[in-house]
């Protein structure tokens, strides 16, 4: 059994002399004896380092690594750089606190705010703040950022991530806006519904780019709809995509949130993950969390600080528009090493990789049954259907050693291809298909 | 501390100023010295109404946010955008620089003259 | 300098292979307009470029972190050495349930210790942090009285010595915030709790022991109120490094919590994440659990309730951050988790004791693991604020504690040692603290300047605020 307490028998003894006490327990005399613990804690003793090494390596095997992966739906498995971790371990950075002392904190503040920047370039909006949980909440928070007095009411695509929308609806049973989903037409958001629905009462207007099935919207056309009715465009985009695809700058949105576990993060099992959330200039006093400045120390030196403080809940309390207080600094680091480490023509490889990789996969499934889907354009995600039932499918792959696509009915799965991804899999996994019966 | 004379005043520090049936709001030299440097001011949209004795905006400094009550009930007429680039007028220019003007005034909170915003003031420390 | 500063364009690191496939790129209309303008930087120039942010930085590791209310315990390396296994960071959150089973007994594992050790019936790790914990704490309550018809219930009651994450929490949940203002001792004031509480209360959000280190005595009594009115009861789990293994929340009357497992059960803080915050509830509130909760004997499987109130972000939660409370947990197991709260309440009242007859206490009496100094009379006797006091500790390498909260003490110091520090480093920081409150008598200009020895002194936020700067400009 460890505690981490330095301090020995002997020490304690002599501290407890000092201040007047016999024992620990008299610190703890005046809690009322009928809410103590009587008879101690019904958990398991505590073991030496090594002991919960072995438990715990024991419990990671219980779990089934896959070499291969096409499997994405709101996870994905890209490349990452070897600067990544070493970068995240550096103790001074893991183990400190969030930078509210300037003075000590110079090196998180500047990463966070070269992240900003970096979050900027990649979606081509003005501000950012420095990152929420996750994609998800990233688009709960773009949502609720969008209200005003006299709008409140969220339209939503029905081709986000079900977590995305799910997420979404949850805060809004919490704030009480309204949220009505948009229906799909073809794996497309269904535009002559967004017509008709979108009004005075609307807030905004979101959509995931590319969407759940990997499609790329209509993103110019929704945009112009969304502000032609006074409304604001919130777009969910994949930063990968962002290396080959139009900015949501470019589609005319006013908020770009996502997902940023493909820049530089594992997989997980779900998380840590990261949330990026990027606006107009306009929108910077609704943007939610943490923002960093640059200004000057007292001596004129440069230098970087917490700032635009007062729309948090800190100081703001009951009326600040969002409750955040930590958020995934860690991983915001680990982002911004990952596209500095990658550059202007990694990002730009590691888009056209997954891309044309997904399409050379979907041409070849189609030679075997599995028939892409998609009408239009789409980026690294995309639906087949096949005949052959998925469980049995997919089973097959599992067998040798590959995740297939995530199974979305009884006969589509949505595939997922990235850099990773070698000509060789992807024969592997068509020929293993063609087998199936 | 500086009170001008023409000006009437509230309890919760605001300044106001009729000419013509429109009413002109800002903060007292007291009210800004007491808050410290200001960073950023919220302010209603032209058209919303105000309730004297109620808010309708705030004004932040660096670690805190107060709130700014209106001392008359009316429709805002204009807003001092100017303050939104610009906040530190209000730490440098108190009386000059005006948060918003209501018209169709139809009641106003216990106004004080100069003379007793000082006694109160006084009578706070 | 900035990462950009030091990019040069034709610079960069040979990291992906050539296509193996037909490149196939978006077309025409889709296609990226907008010139890509991230840094260009050798490997080496990345990597001392991130050394030196490194230095520019302080973690628990560089030196004592007297961080009240943000329990700055010392992270274990077992701990990230676990949460790095490849079993557990290159599993995709979408794989069938039969190839999780590890994860999934992590999840369950730490559900069994965690509710034992807060005395709760089931527990969520979706949230990600203290403040979404809270957020879906409140979203429980509103889903339990919305189920019962009761939908009159508007009001959360947070005395006002609480986080602001509480009642921004409360906010969001679409409550109103029912302030109350604290007894002179620093606890809930009864007979105000009784006043507010009534037929539209929906709960009550409370700390104990309360963000002045003390706990609450009454706290039976205070639970009774707000249940006789038919409100429930939260716990905000940002204190329970002072009482685990010795008070469990739910036999204080509390119905729902939510831990920091950044805090108690010492996982990093990263700069400011990621954290996990847990939420634990008795039976009542289980079927509105938000996700999945994970059941079975055999073979366990993610299970969704009934009623549940749906979810707060994509997948499970931060996972390896709870591989990493896991860890912590198993290590310490039942003698270990009270030895530690022990310690820390033990190293508090040390240091408490150590100051007391120079600073003043907020409340002097027997702290929990934390205590608060006022330094109010500092400030009128000398000009020397909490502000220079905290600034004069980054010179000496120590941390500064909580500044200015809770609200309810003027001039406050929040100090929160921690049990993972020993004696030698709280004499030290005790030889500090008195040698800076000589300084600020006999030489108060030389406080106000603190600190000098930092990378920067004291940062002009006036101007940061006023005139946000939030990213670089390129010059091309």
């Amino acid at each position: 059994m460890g505690s981490y307490v330095p301090n020995t028998k002997e020490q304690r003894q002599e501290m407890l002399k000092e201040i007047g006490f016999q024992s620990i327990d008299d610190l703890f005399a005046h809690i009322p004896a009928e809410v103590k613990i009587q008879g101690g804690l019904n958990i398991p003793e505590g073991k030496t380092e090594l002991e919960v090494r072995r438990d715990m390596e024991n419990i990671a095997a219980k779990n089934q690594i896959f070499k291969t992966i096409f499997r994405g739906a709101g996870a994905y498995r890209h490349f990452i750089p070897a600067t990544v971790k070493s970068v995240i371990s550096k103790e001074n950075l893991l183990t400190a606190y969030t930078p509210y002392q300037a003075e000590i904190s110079q090196g998180i503040l500047q990463s966070i705010f070269e992240y900003q920047t970096m979050i900027c370039d990649l979606t081509g909006m003005d501000i950012s703040n420095a990152c929420v949980y996750d994609g998800a909440e990233a688009s709960a928070e773009g949502v609720a950022m969008c209200r005003d007095r006299k709008r409140s009411k969220a339209l939503v695509s029905a081709t986000v991530n079900p977590y995305v929308l799910e997420t979404i609806k949850t805060y809004c049973f919490g704030n009480e806006m309204e949220v009505e989903v948009i229906p799909e037409k073809d794996g497309l958001t269904d535009i002559e519904y967004l017509k008709e629905h979108v009004d005075a009462q609307t807030a905004c207007v979101l959509i995931q780019h590319p969407n759940y099935y990997g499609n790329l919207e209509e993103a110019a056309e929704i945009g112009e709809i969304t502000h032609g009715a006074g409304a604001k465009y919130v777009m969910n985009v994949n930063p990968i995509s962002l290396g080959v695809v139009k900015t949501p700058a470019e589609y005319g949105a006013d908020v770009a949130v996502g997902e940023g576990q493909p820049l530089g993060l594992s997989i997980a099992f779900g998380g840590p993950y990261l949330g990026f959330m990027a606006a107009t200039q306009k929108m910077m006093r609704n943007l939610p969390g943490r923002i960093v400045g640059q200004t000057e120390d007292h001596n004129g030196k440069k230098g970087y600080v917490l700032t635009l403080q007062a729309r948090e809940q800190h100081i703001r309390r009951e009326k600040a528009s969002s409750n955040i207080c930590s958020n995934q600094a860690l991983c915001a680091l680990a982002v911004g090493v990952y596209l500095a480490t990658m550059g202007n023509e990694g990002i730009k490889k590691a888009a056209t990789l997954s891309t044309s990789k997904a399409h050379y996969l979907s041409a070849e499934l189609a030679k075997v049954g599995y028939q892409t889907e998609n009408k239009g354009e789409f980026f690294h995600e995309f639906v087949t259907v096949s005949e052959v039932p998925v469980a049995k499918a997919l089973a097959a792959l599992e067998e040798k050693g590959i995740l297939g696509g995530f199974p979305l009915d009884e006969h589509r799965i949505l595939w997922c291809c990235t850099e990773v991804n070698t000509k060789e899999e992807m024969d592997a996994v068509v020929q293993i298909l063609k087998e199936v019966q | 501390m500086e009170v001008r004379a023409e000006l009437k005043y509230t309890k919760s520090h605001e300044w106001v100023k009729e000419e013509g049936g429109v009413w002109t709001i800002g903060l007292t030299d007291y009210a800004q010295s007491a808050l410290g440097d200001l960073v950023f001011v919220n302010l209603p949209e032209v058209g919303d109404s105000v309730e004297a004795g109620e808010v309708f905006g705030d004004v932040e400094s660096v670690k805190a946010v107060s709130d700014v009550y209106s001392p008359v009930t009316g429709e805002v007429e204009e807003i001092n955008e100017e303050l939104l680039d610009a906040p530190e007028t209000i730490n440098g220019a108190p009386y000059d620089a005006w948060f918003i003007k209501v018209k169709d005034v139809s009641g106003t909170e216990e106004l004080l003259s100069a003379e007793e915003y000082e006694a109160f003031v006084a009578s706070e420390e | 300098m900035l990462i950009f500063e030091k990019s040069r364009p034709g610079r960069g690191c040979d990291l992906l292979p050539e296509c193996d496939v037909e490149v196939t790129l978006p077309q025409e209309k889709d296609k990226r307009e907008k010139k890509l303008h991230l840094p260009e930087l050798s490997e080496i120039e990345l990597s001392r470029h991130y050394t030196e942010l490194a230095k520019k930085s302080h973690g628990v590791n560089d030196g004592f972190y007297p961080l009240g209310s943000c329990t700055m315990k010392y992270n274990p390396k077992i701990n990230e050495d676990m949460a790095a296994l490849p079993g557990f960071t290159e599993i995709h959150p979408l794989q069938p349930a039969h190839t999780v089973q590890g994860c999934l007994e992590v999840i369950k594992e730490s559900e069994n210790l965690l509710c034992e050790i807060t005395g709760m019936d089931r527990m969520t790790f979706q949230p990600a942090a203290g403040a979404h914990g809270e957020f879906t704490g409140l979203l429980l309550i509103k889903a339990y009285h919305k189920s019962r018809g009761d939908e009159k219930r508007k009001k959360i009651i947070v005395p006002d010595s609480a986080h602001g994450t509480n009642p921004a929490s409360a906010a969001m949940a679409g409550f109103q915030v029912v302030s109350i203002e604290s007894a002179p001792d620093g606890g809930v004031d009864l007979e105000k709790l009784q006043e507010v509480c009534g037929e539209d209360t929906a709960g009550l959000m409370l700390t104990n022991p309360n963000t002045v280190g003390l706990f609450d005595k009454n706290i039976l009594k205070i639970t009774e109120i707000v249940h006789n009115c038919g409100g429930l009861c939260y716990y905000d789990g940002a204190n329970l490094n002072a009482v685990m293994g010795t008070v469990r929340p739910g036999d204080m009357g509390f119905d729902v919590i939510h831990l920091n497992l950044h805090k108690t059960f010492s996982t990093p803080h990263g700069g400011g994440g990621p954290g996990s915050g847990p939420v634990g509830c008795k039976s009542m509130l289980v079927p509105f659990l938000p996700s999945y909760v994970v059941d079975g004997e055999e073979e366990l499987k993610f299970v969704k309730e009934p009623q549940s109130i749906g979810e707060m972000k994509s997948f499970y939660g931060n996972f390896t951050v709870i591989v990493k409370a896991l860890t912590y947990v198993k290590t310490l197991g039942r003698e270990g988790i009270p030895e530690a709260s022990r310690n820390a309440v033990l190293n508090a009242n040390y240091m408490m004791n150590k100051l007391k007859d120079l600073y003043t206490m907020a409340y002097d009496e027997v702290c929990m693991h934390e205590f608060v100094m006022s330094l109010a009379d500092l400030k009128k006797k000398t000009g020397i604020s909490a502000m220079d006091i905290a600034k004069g500790l980054l010179d000496n390498g120590i941390h500064p504690p909580t500044m200015y909260f809770p609200l309810i003490v003027e001039e406050a110091l929040m100090v929160e040692p921690t049990e993972t520090e020993s004696k030698e480093t709280l004499d030290e920081a005790v030889e500090v603290l008195r040698k800076l409150y000589e300084i600020a008598e006999t030489d108060a200009e030389q406080l106000h300047q603190a600190p000098v020895t930092t990378p920067v002194t004291r940062m002009d936020e006036v101007g940061a605020a006023r005139h946000p700067y939030l990213r670089y400009e390129w010059q091309d």
